[in-house]
């Protein structure tokens, strides 16, 4: 049975005679990860589909989440797989890197004997299931989906098929980069891209995701979760930069657990897909924590960027820090919902919250909804949303400096972007993520 | 903690006279309910039959706890009463009052403010105004200060077309209940030109147990006119749930005026949920000035529509929330026109238990020019067991549009207790000024006479909130 009966099934509720898990369930995979995979599925089948009025869908749309046409991806022809690995060019220089293409592994960089020595495992999901199940029943989709896509993550879970597992041990540091690449080849193709990342007390790394498609219009549907988990005192960056093709649809469900003292930078960078939903939850389990979330977001032609928050204080003095840009052209829209909620007894908290949408054109539309959920006194928390236009001072000035217009207006939104691009203080990551938006601008000409 | 303080505040509007009602439309909701106020009110038919269809809304609607709070639930629809009223008719003259109402009045100061500073003053006691006058000077400038049930009867040209425009039938559970059941209120036409010095004032009396408000407002002030409104309100404590539903519509035609102000303290037992909303045409401006001390659960978000060209909304909001409060409040400005302004500055304090919530929608649709909202929430937590919340939802299409929105939480400096307290006042004393310190600006918007009086229901709440 296909995909796209099986979700049918799902959506109507009639039961199909055929067993759903000989289709989907590799039999050659561990017991427990079949038992984890049936009991995913039928989450998938008995949670409804969000309605209308579901605060955690407000101002998406619902359209997005009819996925009947699609269809699990088939294997990429010998020059595809040529073409892909060419175009697989990140960072210059890495720890490690892996590269796959339709949920299968086609090229890994292994790390240094060196940090193997010292224990880090720089995995695929395969790879890990053999070496280090227990790792995997300990960790593997154990955080509440808080944000709305509870039955998007039951999917993922039914179906995940590749990606990454990186574990640091303690006090252990991966200096450079671990690099990896997902590609989505084919029309009406599925990928379930996983990605769990576990630092020990005190370890540290810093991991960089592409998400890619081979085509610019082929349709495609990704459903990705991250998993970050970081143990006291661990310092962790986490970019991920989405630019699936312009038609795929984009679920990215990411959490982040820090313990006592841990440091975690995420930052998710959005241009591709033309429904993106990304979910980010931080959560706070010792207290000293710190959560720096970013988000870039280019968003052009009929894009609609759909981005839901959690800075969720469960600790007294911790820290979080949201900064999510929004640059919106043409006809396209963007969501942001973000809550930060301090529980009780969560004192000295410090909490931040600040979205900016640059609306670059007379059809764009940008929602804002920055929440707060206080339940402590001695706490500091603010939030701010802004949407606005390019200064026409600031043009002005530039042009009176000879630079043309639209070099000018590029130069002037390239500025407001960097600003949460140069939070992020990795001078490789940042240039490149420059660079990689600049192209894309002179690209959209 | 101590409450003493608390109680004797509540104790303003604590007490009631026994009076025995002239009309009771029983307990329950159904279409009989609905055809015996029409038949009291001896309404026309296209009313009856704007309430009967009101009425399948209400039904049909569900309750909003998708968003809001469950608490909700816990109001009984079948175990309330829908109308009473204690007079045929409202008077003009005090005297004319039957005497445990007029003590009702009196002892709640109404007679004496109108004497000292209102242009008029009508007061409803449970469904209906049982006292409505305005100055003389007033009404030979052709303002028309009624009730809801005579501007309806008297003024239908004016009323009928602004009735329900501005808030439909449908636009929630609330406001559909309130249109099949409303009875009260105050109707309120300014001519062109037309500067109403002094305040009208409202005042609006729950007397009896299991019972439910639901007054209907609309005030219409013509072309340049300009015109304040003040309400106020008070119910007895009564152990089982009260409900006031209202609906208030304002309508300020092309450069008009309108300020409305209300200072809503309603006893801990009352389900305080409704719906107020404006129309400010070209270069008009409508302008809330919204106070919530009491109540156990007010839901309100006053908003304005935005529709001519330069128009202007404005939102002034104070909560209050004490033990087994919450106070969801916030404001909606609709932005429909070019250059239109919109300004919303909420302050919320959460005492003891407290729970206050600010709720916001901000929309400038596609294609405007020149709109600008700004708006500021701050929340004040005095006690580590208070709580806050602020969701507002801002949608903004195109490029020549301005918003901004910015809310902080934070608590009483210990430093400024401490340094007050170095200087001789109490604990309680300094949390106090603090607090009157962090809404002081906004109190300074008020008339003067509501200000002293916010003050000091603020010094109220605030004594035994520490220690």
């Amino acid at each position: 049975m296909s995909l796209t009966g099986i979700i049918r099934e799902a959506l109507t509720g009639t039961p199909e005679s055929s067993p759903l898990e000989t289709q989907f369930i590799d039999p050659t995979s561990p017991e427990w990860l079949q038992t984890l995979r049936q009991q995913a599925w039928c989450e998938f089948q008995s949670t409804p589909a969000p309605k209308r009025k579901d605060e955690a869908w407000r101002f998406a749309n619902l359209k997005m989440l009819e996925l009947e046409h699609y269809e699990p991806a088939s294997k990429m022809d010998r020059d595809t797989e040529q073409r892909v690995l060419a175009q697989s060019t990140g960072l210059a220089a890495v720890a490690g890197r892996m590269i796959f293409a339709n949920g299968i592994l086609l090229s890994k960089q292994n790390i240094s004997d060196e940090l193997a020595a010292k224990g880090v495992r720089f995995l695929s999901f395969d790879e890990a299931i053999g070496t280090v199940p227990e790792l995997i029943r300990q960790h593997f989709m154990t955080q509440t989906v808080a944000l709305g896509s509870a039955r998007l993550a039951a999917l993922h879970k039914a179906r995940v098929n590749s990606g990454t597992v990186i574990h640091v041990p303690k006090n252990v540091e991966v200096t450079l980069p671990l690099e990896i690449f997902h590609w989505l080849d084919g029309a009406n193709s599925t990928v379930f891209p996983h990605t769990l990342i576990i630092l020990e007390d005190n370890a540290r790394a810093t991991v960089l995701e592409h998400y890619q498609s081979t085509e610019s219009r082929a349709d495609g549907l990704a459903c990705a979760v991250n998993d970050l988990i970081l143990g006291p005192g661990a310092k962790l960056t986490y970019v991920s930069i989405q630019n699936w093709s312009e038609t795929a649809r984009s679920f990215q469900i990411n959490s982040t657990e820090l313990a006592r003292d841990a440091h975690a930078t995420n930052m998710v960078v959005n241009l591709g897909s033309s429904y993106a939903r990304y979910e980010s939850a931080s959560r706070m389990r010792g207290p000293g924590g710190r959560s720096d979330m970013l988000a870039v977001n280019v968003a052009s032609a009929h894009q609609e960027y759909d981005q839901r928050t959690l800075q969720d204080h469960a600790q007294p003095n911790c820290t979080s820090d949201l900064l999510y840009k929004n640059a919106l052209s043409d006809f396209s829209r963007t969501i942001f919902a973000g809550l930060i909620k301090v529980e009780e007894h969560s004192h000295k908290t410090d909490a931040y919250q600040k979205v900016r949408n640059l609306i670059l054109s007379d059809d764009a539309e940008a929602n804002s909804m920055p929440g707060l959920e206080i339940l402590a006194d001695d706490v500091r928390c603010s939030h701010g949303a802004t949407s606005g236009q390019l200064e026409e001072d600031e043009i002005f000035y530039l042009l009176s400096r000879g630079i043309p217009e639209t070099a000018a207006r590029k130069l002037l939104v390239a500025g407001f972007l960097n600003e949460a691009i140069a939070r992020l203080e990795n001078a490789p990551i940042e240039e490149y993520i420059n660079d990689f938006l600049a192209r894309a601008s002179a690209g959209n000409e | 903690m101590s409450t003493s303080a608390i109680d004797i505040d509540r104790e303003i509007g604590n007490f009631t006279y026994d009076v025995k009602p002239y009309r009771d439309s029983g307990f329950g909701l159904s279409a009989d309910t609905v055809h015996y106020i029409s038949n009291v009110k001896d309404d026309p038919d296209w009313v009856r039959e704007f309430r009967l269809k009101a009425l399948q809304t209400f039904f049909d609607k569900p309750m909003p706890t998708s968003w809001a709070t469950k608490d909700l639930e816990a109001i009984d629809f079948t175990k309330i009463r829908y109308y009473l009223s204690a007079q045929e008719k409202t008077t003009r003259s005090w005297d004319d009052v039957p005497d445990d109402i007029k003590k009702t009045f009196e002892r709640l100061g109404i007679p004496e403010q109108e004497r000292k500073f209102l242009a008029g003053v009508e007061a409803q006691f449970d469904s209906e105004a049982v006292y409505s006058n305005v100055q003389k000077a007033v009404s030979d400038q052709g303002v028309i200060f009624t009730g809801s049930t005579e501007g309806l009867k008297e003024h239908p040209e004016i009323f009928r077309k602004w009735f329900g425009k501005v808030i439909p039938t449908g636009d929630n559970k609330f406001s559909a209940l309130n249109s099949a059941v409303f009875s009260g209120g105050s109707f309120i036409y300014v001519p062109p030109g037309v500067k109403v010095k002094h305040p009208l004032q409202a005042y609006f009396r729950i007397n009896s147990e299991n019972f439910g408000q639901f007054e209907r407002t609309l005030i219409i002030v013509d072309e340049g006119a300009e015109l304040t409104y003040m309400e106020g309100c008070t119910a007895p404590k009564f152990t089982t749930a009260t409900l006031h539903s209202a609906v208030v519509e304002l309508v300020a035609m092309k450069g008009a005026k309108i300020q409305y102000i209300t200072v809503q303290n309603w006893s801990p037992n009352v389900f305080n949920l409704v719906t107020k909303r404006g129309i400010a045409h070209e270069e008009a401006e409508v302008k809330w000035i919204d106070c919530n001390i009491g109540s156990r659960l007010t839901m309100k978000y006053p908003g304005v529509v935005m529709k001519g060209r330069k128009a202007r909304g404005e939102v002034i909001s104070i909560a209050l929330a004490n033990d087994g409060q919450h106070q969801d409040t916030g404001a909606k400005m609709i932005h429909a026109a070019d250059e239109t302004t919109s300004n919303v500055i909420s302050k919320s304090i959460s005492v003891g238990k407290g729970r206050s919530t600010y709720r916001g929608m901000v929309h400038i649709p596609k294609h405007l020019k020149g709109c600008k909202n700004n708006t500021e929430c701050d929340a004040l937590l005095i006690n580590t067991t208070s709580r806050t919340d602020t969701y507002p939802a801002i949608t903004v299409r195109g490029t020549g549009n301005v918003t901004q929105h910015e809310a902080s939480v934070s608590q009483v400096s210990a430093e400024q207790i401490f340094y007050m307290q170095q200087r001789g006042l109490t604990e309680g004393q300094a949390m106090s000024l603090s607090v009157n310190g962090f809404v002081n600006d906004l109190v300074r918007q008020f008339p003067m006479e509501y200000s002293v009086e916010l003050k000091r229901l603020i010094d109220m709440e605030m004594e035994g909130s520490v220690g």
